[in-house]
Formats: structure tokens, sequence, C-alpha cells
């Protein structure tokens, strides 16, 4: 399906074409980035799509509809856009930046603040700890956290990104990579991103689009622009260290079960019984408020210390187990050789700071083999 | 005692008059000039003229036309405060941030949203201090009005210097001093608050 669509699209600056007729299709709930040199026309690109730019000529289309006919003010709201200057605004609050297309479309008080909290917790941010405090306050990371949520806020079925972690530091750019991906795939959002690192856009794509002098040079998924480049300047452009060499080894991240069933360690013991009901587990995975790895907990050790009549009432306090770990940037195989040799039920997919993003289990390890065997078949 | 009070708090009054007057006029006009930017320079420069016109002489002229009293002096403030609080404002408003901008744009914000959401607030600080300037410049610039028929603190000024007592002098002169100090206070306090940097730290 598709959600945008650019045709003959041109725009002319100062009488030089930054954007060429251009022609572009982005599917629906996919991962789309543009990529290319400085300009390309990419960003130009980006800003016709909530008219902040104008075309000079030619359509685009946001699902059949031709987005002239629409007026921009209402377009944009329904539109999510993150910035590179990330853009809080410094006079309101984390929850009122949030709330800051909510309370354009006069959403209610009470759903207002529910969404906030939402989508708060949804990176790991305790809401009655940031809600009330001022940009100023926040690191790079969590403010462009914040500004990631603030364009989710009304949950618009697109979501346009302007080289939003350009700025930051390579550790926090990475973990906010992982995360939006997370979002994105958890919302089915239809994403648009501009990049000019490739690694950044091979990690995150469904499609990459790069372009060049305002036109599309190639438009393909990672896998087939590293594989199949269509020109030399393709080839050049994604560089010696992408070659398909060493391309193949997949990592823990792709093959591991992201719906770890995880519970804060200062959540009660009924609360962990009901979500193990709930998610239908026999173990829950231990995290402090940043999802560190803490250990985990069975069901059987929670019997136990009911049986005792102890007064713990809190998960963390009960002996917690460890639990084997492997790096979300490990090799498959590693985790594989980890299974075998050691049998555990499961292992914790981590990053470097312990940070849990899901589990390994036996049946991954299996979806994976498929994958190999019968092609790509692992997400269905 | 009674009348020292009266005088304080008519001074006070006039004062506060003419510049809430050039408040709602300055930052209007400021607002304005960012968007209509080629007339800064041309509204800017009137009011930066203004600004040089010695006050016993714009006493007088605008007393031919609104002849002898209070109102007379509050224009005279109004015209002298337009200055800071024009050029503070356009400063502000064209000093916020341009990622600012492009984020509430981006985001669906009409212009009066962007005007009234991101663009005022945040040039607030600035304006207020303008406001601040002029309302101490005003304390002073009323004492001399008791010469085209104001009330306030500048009669006993005048009188003391008339009759050389020093006593009478100071009566009209420290209640001036005391409003002018606990105004930089106030306001200085209400800037701190409301500027961004030092916001919720």
């Amino acid at each position: 399906m598709v959600k945008i669509k650019f045709q003959n699209v041109r725009k002319v600056y100062n009488g030089t074409d930054v954007v060429d007729n251009l022609n572009l299709e982005v599917a629906t709930g996919k991962f789309t980035v543009l990529i290319g040199p400085s300009g390309c026309g990419k960003t130009t690109t980006l800003k016709m799509v909530n008219r902040l730019v104008d075309p000079s000529a030619g359509e685009i289309f946001i699902e059949g509809k031709n987005i002239s006919d629409l007026n921009p003010v209402d377009l944009r709201r329904r539109i999510g856009y993150v910035i590179q200057q990330i853009g809080l605004f410094p006079n309101m609050t984390i929850a009122q930046n949030i709330e800051v297309v909510p309370r354009l479309l006069h959403w209610p008080k009470q759903k207002r603040l529910d969404r906030t909290a939402e989508l708060l917790s949804m990176v790991g941010m305790d809401p009655q700890q940031f809600m009330n405090r001022y940009p100023s306050e926040l690191s790079g990371g969590q403010q462009q956290r914040i500004g990631v949520l603030r364009a989710l806020a009304v949950e618009p079925p697109i979501l346009l990104m302007d080289e939003p972690f350009g700025a930051l530091d390579p550790i926090t750019r990475e973990s906010l990579q992982d995360e939006i991906k997370k979002l994105q795939m958890k919302l089915g959002v239809t994403v648009l991103f501009v990049t000019h690192d490739m690694d950044e856009a091979i990690k995150l794509a469904d499609m990459i689009v790069l372009m060049r002098e305002g036109q599309v040079e190639q438009a393909a998924s990672p896998e087939k622009l590293l594989s199949d480049p269509v020109s030399d300047f393709v080839q050049e452009f994604i560089g010696k260290k992408h070659l398909p060499t060493n391309y193949d080894v997949e990592s823990v991240w792709e093959i591991m079960n992201p719906n770890a069933v995880t519970i804060a360690k200062t959540k009660g013991i009924n609360e962990s019984i009901a979500l193990m009901n709930k998610r239908n587990v026999d173990s829950l995975i231990i995290v402090d408020e940043n999802r560190k790895l803490e250990g985990i907990v069975s069901v059987e050790e929670i019997r136990a210390a009911g049986r005792q009549e102890s007064r713990i009432r809190r998960i963390g306090d009960l002996g917690i187990r460890q639990v084997p770990t492997i790096n979300i940037h490990s090799q498959a195989r590693d985790a594989f050789d980890l299974i075998v040799n050691e049998n555990p039920r499961f292992i914790v997919a981590v990053d470097d700071e312990d940070i849990v993003y899901g589990i390994v289990t036996k049946t991954s390890l299996v979806k994976a083999l498929a994958g190999v065997v019968w092609g790509d078949e692992t997400d269905v | 005692m009674d009348e020292l009070i009266s005088k304080t708090l008519s001074h006070l009054f006039i004062s506060l008059g003419g510049v809430s007057i050039s408040a709602v006029v300055g930052i209007t006009l400021g607002v304005l000039l960012t968007r209509i930017s080629f007339l800064s320079a041309f509204v800017i420069g009137f009011s930066e003229i203004l600004q040089t016109v010695p006050s016993l002489a714009m006493l007088a002229i605008l007393m031919m036309f609104f002849g002898l009293g209070n109102p007379t002096a509050m224009m005279a403030i109004f015209l002298y405060s337009l200055l800071p609080v024009v050029r503070n404002t356009y400063t502000a408003m064209r000093g916020v941030d341009s990622s600012l901008l492009e984020a509430g744009k981006g985001m669906g914000m009409s212009r009066w949203q962007l005007l009234f959401l991101v663009e005022i607030p945040n040039a607030f600080p600035v304006i207020l201090s303008g406001i601040r300037v002029s309302l101490i410049t005003a304390y002073g610039i009323v004492t001399i009005a008791v010469l085209v028929g104001g009330g306030g603190l500048g009669g006993y000024i005048y009188r003391g210097t008339q009759t050389v007592n020093i006593g009478m002098i100071l009566k009209g002169a420290i209640p001036i001093c005391l409003m002018a100090v606990g105004t930089d206070f106030l306001l200085n306090k209400v800037e701190k608050k409301t500027s961004i940097e030092k916001r919720g730290k």
C-alpha cells in the first residue's frame, strides 16, 4: 500500500532545481530513509510532505489525496515532525511539550494526561519524575526522546524525521535508533526519515532512497542496495565498510524476541502474578526504572515467598536469580552456542549497559534457522 | 502624612499609567515590526529621536496639546517609554530560536498560535526588562511634571528648592528612590522567574 506518493515533483530555489522531477512512493507502515550527500534535496523532499515547503511543480498525494487541496495547518497536525535541533519549547514543561498537538486538537485534560503518561512509560521514562520538569533539565538524548514522543502524541499515521539523531553522541544515538525502530514497528506508523549516515540508514530502513542532485538514484531495501548498487555513485556512497562480505552474519538483535515480559523491581508480588497470568509466562525479567537488568524470578519462587508469609512486598526484594545474558550486538551464533551448551530456558538480550531489549529462546533460534532455510519469513 | 501618601500614590499612578499605555502600544508595535520588517528601522529611529528630546521641552510641547495636568505627564511618559519597549520587544521576538518556530509550525500551529504559544512567551523576559527600564525612568520624569501642573512627589522637591529647604526636598526624593529600588527588585525577580535558563534549576 502506498502512503505518500510524489509525482513529477520539482522544487526550484533561485533558478536551481533542488528537487528535479522526483517520483517516489512511500509504503504504508514502513520505515523509509532518504539519504544522500548534502544539497541532494532530501530535506526539501521531506518538508514538502507537511507543506513546510510547497513544490514548484508536480503533485504529492497522501493516501490518494492531493495535499495541495488540504489546509496546511490541519495536515501538519496529523503528521508527526521531529527535527535535528529538537525544538522543545523551553517555556513549557515536558508534559506541556508533549501535549502541544493534543491541545491544538482540543483533547480533554484527562485524555491528554493519560496519553502523556503512556508515552513516557513507553520509552522507559517515569511520568511522575519527568512530567513537570523543563527541557533544560534533561540531557540531549532525553530531550530528543521527548521530541519523538511529542510527534507521536496524537498517533499520527505518518512521522517525518529530519536528521533527528544527528546532534547526539554515538552511544545515545544508537539507543535512540533502537527505540525509534521498536516504536515504529509497535505502532505501525509510516516513517520518512532523513539522514546522511549510511549506518543509520541500514540499521533502520525497510527501504533506502538514495538521492543525488534532486533525483532518486536508487530506491531499494538495504540488502538490495548493498548487494546490487545500480551505479558507481551508489557504490561509492555506501562505502567500503558496507560491502556485502561481512553482511550475512546475523546479530542477536535480529533473531531475538523483542516481547520480553519485564517488571519493575519496585512492583508488588500480586502485580507480578497478575502479569504472569496475563502474558501467560512462568518467569519475569526484573528491571530497574531504566530497563536495566536485575535478574529473573519464576512462579515457584513467588509461591515459596507467599507460603513463608514473609514481609516481602516488592518483587525486587525476593532473592533475585542471575540469568544468562547476551549482548544484542553479538553474533547469533554465540546465542546458539550458549543455548546448546548450557541449556537455559532463555537468554536475556541486553546492550552494553545491561538494558533489556528482548529474549532469545530455542523458539527464536528455530525461527531464525527456518528463515535461512526457507527464506525470510521469520517475522511472520 | 496623608498628603505624603496621596502624593506618593499619584506619583505611582501617573508613572504606571504612562508605562502601561506604552507597554500595550509598544509590544503591539514591536510584534508588528517583526512581521513588516522594512518599517522597523523607521519606527525604531523615530522613537529614538523622541528619546533625545529633553524632558522639560517635551512637557512644554505636550502642554500645548493636552493643557495642564496629569494627562500631559502621562503622555510624556508614554512617549519616553516607547523606545525601550518597542526595541526590546522587536529584538526579543527576532531572537527566538528559529528551531522553535519550525517545530511549532511543523506541528500545526496557526500563525496566531505560534505568536502566543511560542514567540511571546519566549521573548517575555526581555520584553519585561524593557518595561522595567521604562518604569524607573518614568519616576524621574513625573518629578518634573509638577511644572505642567502634574501631581506627584515633584511638588515637594520644587517647593523645597524654592525655599532652600533640604527636609522638604528629601520628603519628595526619598519615596521616589524607594519606589525605583522596589520596582527594580520586584521586576527583576519576575524576569528571573520567567527566563528560560534559570527555570526549574
